[in-house]
């Protein structure tokens, strides 16, 4: 007798592949900092997502380390409050090992350390930190997902950071431009052309959008604002 | 196309010519590049008069906005449109490789079409390429039979519904037909709930995007409204980035003058249309 | 790798106040290596139409010889220059036929309609589905890098000369964040009476 064709018998679940784990999402988001001589900005988009879908539109990708040191911190959106965490414990126990707030370069150092440290497993973030040096001057250094670092004047990272990078080489950089004399640029140029960025990369990422999220360090301390972006 | 002496290909229908290469290319590793997708929110609903349909006017490449206004409700027949989702190349072709069928089955009948033979016309297309062809339509129109509303699936089902919605924001945009769409719906009624259906996948779905198209199909009228609602501006620009003439440096200029040397107008006496018998 | 990125190239065109734009850069490459720095993208399809066709350039000629094919039946079919509108439908149409065994091409159209003068541009992917948008349209490997500049440069009514720095701007700093595209960039911006070609200066990196 022929043998009634079924769905799911024993022998069956032998062809089934073994569901392969991804360890890793992508949750979408872009951060842009920018250091000036007596300043630093960065800014996040506040938009939270996962393949098409929204998880929120009102979280910030900034994380403060200190009243002069700014993380922002995009990627897999896990790895990046696992990270943050570390950071801010390590921060946490220098203050009590040394008697002093962490700098901002030794911040930088130490973030490499430890993203270098998951070299074979590694955390799936982009960063970008902002702050001010011991002599009050402005400072941005960007990474690699394994701890590679350089320390730049502006910088763009996330899904957006193809679009938003050229822009920033082009007016604070003042690149490919003939004749011009004046290549510094104040903390209100800063500031409009780091929203001016982020509206013409919500018009053209799809995971970037919602609200920006700016925090503006200076010696004085952090000042925080808000600018709203397109919600579609 | 061609001429005796210069001759081209002249065979109808698509051409595999390539086939072989590409797929070479591939097995050495080179992928073939993503076309561009409408990720879509489109609907139709039907109301006491007619068939309301919508759709969003975002076409993306893979996370970028290729075009933040296109068009997505396509002209089938004068009584018929239809929403197109998918591959944007193949719902562009594919509406329009019907809509000239239509259009000769209108002139051979003598009488205008009717919704079923569109939705015939397209599923059989679309089934004879297996799927291949990535276009989920959403076709609407008014008939001798009534006001029509049909979903037709890449692979060339169908379904006739009171209201339905296709596309990545189809279940952001259900989640408002289902709450809010009843039988009898006046047009204005219709309109809302349409725009609201669009809105919903607009915001909640990052594949839709920007403004809401709509468009109204009677018994004898048709309003296509684009823009419908402008869901989205773009943010005021802070800076004025209008560069100072002579930033760029330039290497070199060439001139190539367009100069009409010399133009002849002969008039004609403008011979009216034989229309007699 | 995607077969698009195999030569590198980027192309972009803007439409201003009764004028357009149209610029490629100028390297030929083949993956990382430079092989040409002096190698137009764009091209003339009549007095007022340009074509640029970024891509995998072994297409870009394949494509190009067959438009120019098309286009010169046209002409001589209808004795009468070919409107960029109607080049674009054939453009796209002959994309289309291949759409199982597809051109790695990206067209980017740039001209002016007949008669009127009007500023045309249009883009399409590679399947051949057009877009005409209001204000500019970029292809190639800086696609992402170009959408980022113009959404932020560019502005309605631009006058040749502004549309000129705008458009060169927007292509030189794009391409210096792109590895495979660059190396020095070719402008046309084309009026009623006259097209203005330019080589501008670019890094050469």
């Amino acid at each position: 007798m022929a043998m009634p064709r079924s769905y799911g018998g024993l022998s069956d679940y032998r062809t089934v592949p073994a569901p392969s784990f991804s360890p890793y999402s992508e949750n979408g988001g872009s951060v842009v900092a920018v250091a000036g001589d007596d300043f630093a900005i960065i800014a996040s988009d506040t938009r939270l997502s996962t393949g098409f879908q929204i998880y929120t539109r009102n979280q910030s990708k900034l994380f403060k380390l200190s009243d002069k040191t700014i993380l922002g911190s995009t990627g897999c959106w896990c790895d990046v409050l696992s990270l943050t965490r570390l950071v801010q414990t390590r921060i946490k126990m220098y203050q009590y090992d040394h008697n002093k707030v962490m700098s901002t370069p030794a911040v930088a150092q130490m973030l490499s350390v430890l993203l270098y440290y998951k070299r074979f497993f590694p955390y799936y973030v982009a960063n970008i930190l902002a702050g001010i040096d011991d002599n009050g001057k402005g400072v941005v250094y960007s990474y690699d997902p394994i701890g590679h670092h350089e320390s730049s004047k502006f910088r763009a990272g996330g899904t957006a950071g193809a679009l938003l990078q050229p822009l920033l080489d082009n007016q604070l950089g003042m690149l490919n431009q003939e004749n011009v004399q004046d290549k510094t640029y104040t903390l209100e140029k800063a500031h409009a052309i780091v929203k001016d960025v982020f509206i013409s990369a919500a018009e053209r990422d799809i995971f970037t959008g919602d609200r920006i999220s700016i925090n503006i360090i200076t010696k004085d301390g952090i000042r925080e604002d808000s600018f709203e972006l397109r919600k579609d | 196309m061609a001429g005796v002496l210069a001759t081209e290909r002249t065979l109808p229908g698509f051409s595999f010519e390539n086939c072989k290469r590409n797929s070479t290319l591939l097995q050495q590793g080179f992928k073939p590049p993503t076309a561009q997708k409408t990720g879509t929110t489109i609907v139709g609903i039907v109301y006491r008069d007619g068939v309301i349909l919508g759709a969003d006017t975002r076409a993306t490449e893979g996370s970028t906005v290729a075009d933040k206004n296109c068009s997505k409700i396509h002209f089938l027949a004068d009584n018929i449109y239809c929403c197109g989702a998918g591959t944007a190349a193949d719902t562009e072709m594919t509406t329009m490789t019907i809509m000239s069928q239509l259009e000769l089955h209108r002139l051979n009948t003598g009488r205008p079409v009717r919704v079923s033979t569109a939705k015939q016309l397209l599923k059989q297309l679309l089934f004879r390429y297996q799927g291949h062809i990535g276009a989920a339509l959403v076709v609407g129109g008014v008939d001798v039979t009534g006001p029509l509303l049909y979903s037709i699936h890449p692979h060339g089902s169908s379904e006739c519904l009171p209201f339905t919605t296709m596309g990545s924001g189809s279940l952001a945009a259900m989640t408002v037909l289902e709450s809010s769409w009843k039988p009898d719906l006046t047009e204005e009624e219709g309109k809302v709930i349409v725009r609201n259906a669009i809105a919903a996948g607009i915001f909640n779905d990052l594949g839709s995007g920007s403004n809401v198209d709509v468009c109204i199909i009677r018994k004898g009228s048709v309003d296509y409204i684009r823009p419908f609602d402008i869901a989205n501006l773009k943010g005021q620009k802070q800076n004025n980035y209008r560069f100072r003439r002579g930033t760029t440096g330039v290497l070199s200029t060439r001139i190539i003058p367009l100069v009409t040397e010399s133009e002849e107008i002969k008039k004609t006496e403008v011979e009216s249309m034989d229309t007699s018998a | 790798m995607s077969i698009l990125a195999y030569n590198g190239s980027a192309v972009i065109a803007m439409k201003g106040k009764d004028c357009v734009a149209i610029a490629s850069d100028l390297r030929f490459g083949i993956q990382g290596q430079t092989v040409s720095t002096n190698f137009e993208k764009i091209f003339e399809m009549g007095p007022h139409l340009y074509i640029g066709l970024p891509g995998l350039t072994t297409d870009t000629f394949t494509v190009l010889n067959k438009l120019k094919f098309r286009a010169n039946m046209f002409e001589l079919k209808e004795d009468r220059k070919i409107a960029p509108d109607v080049f674009l439908s054939m453009v796209s149409n002959l994309l289309y036929e291949r759409r199982f065994g597809p051109f790695f091409v990206e067209p980017i159209i740039a001209g002016l309609k007949p008669k009127t003068f009007e500023p045309f541009i249009a883009s399409m992917d590679l399947l051949g589905c057009p877009n005409k948008p209001e204000d500019f349209v970029v292809a190639g490997t800086a696609s992402e890098q170009l959408y980022g500049m113009c959404e932020a440069l560019w502005e309605p009514d631009l006058s040749p000369e502004d549309l000129f720095e705008t458009i060169s701007q927007a292509l030189v700093n794009a391409c210096d964040r792109d590895a495979l595209s660059g190396w020095g960039a070719s402008v046309y911006i084309i009026e009623k009476d006259k097209v203005t070609h330019r080589r501008i200066k670019t890094r050469m990196d």
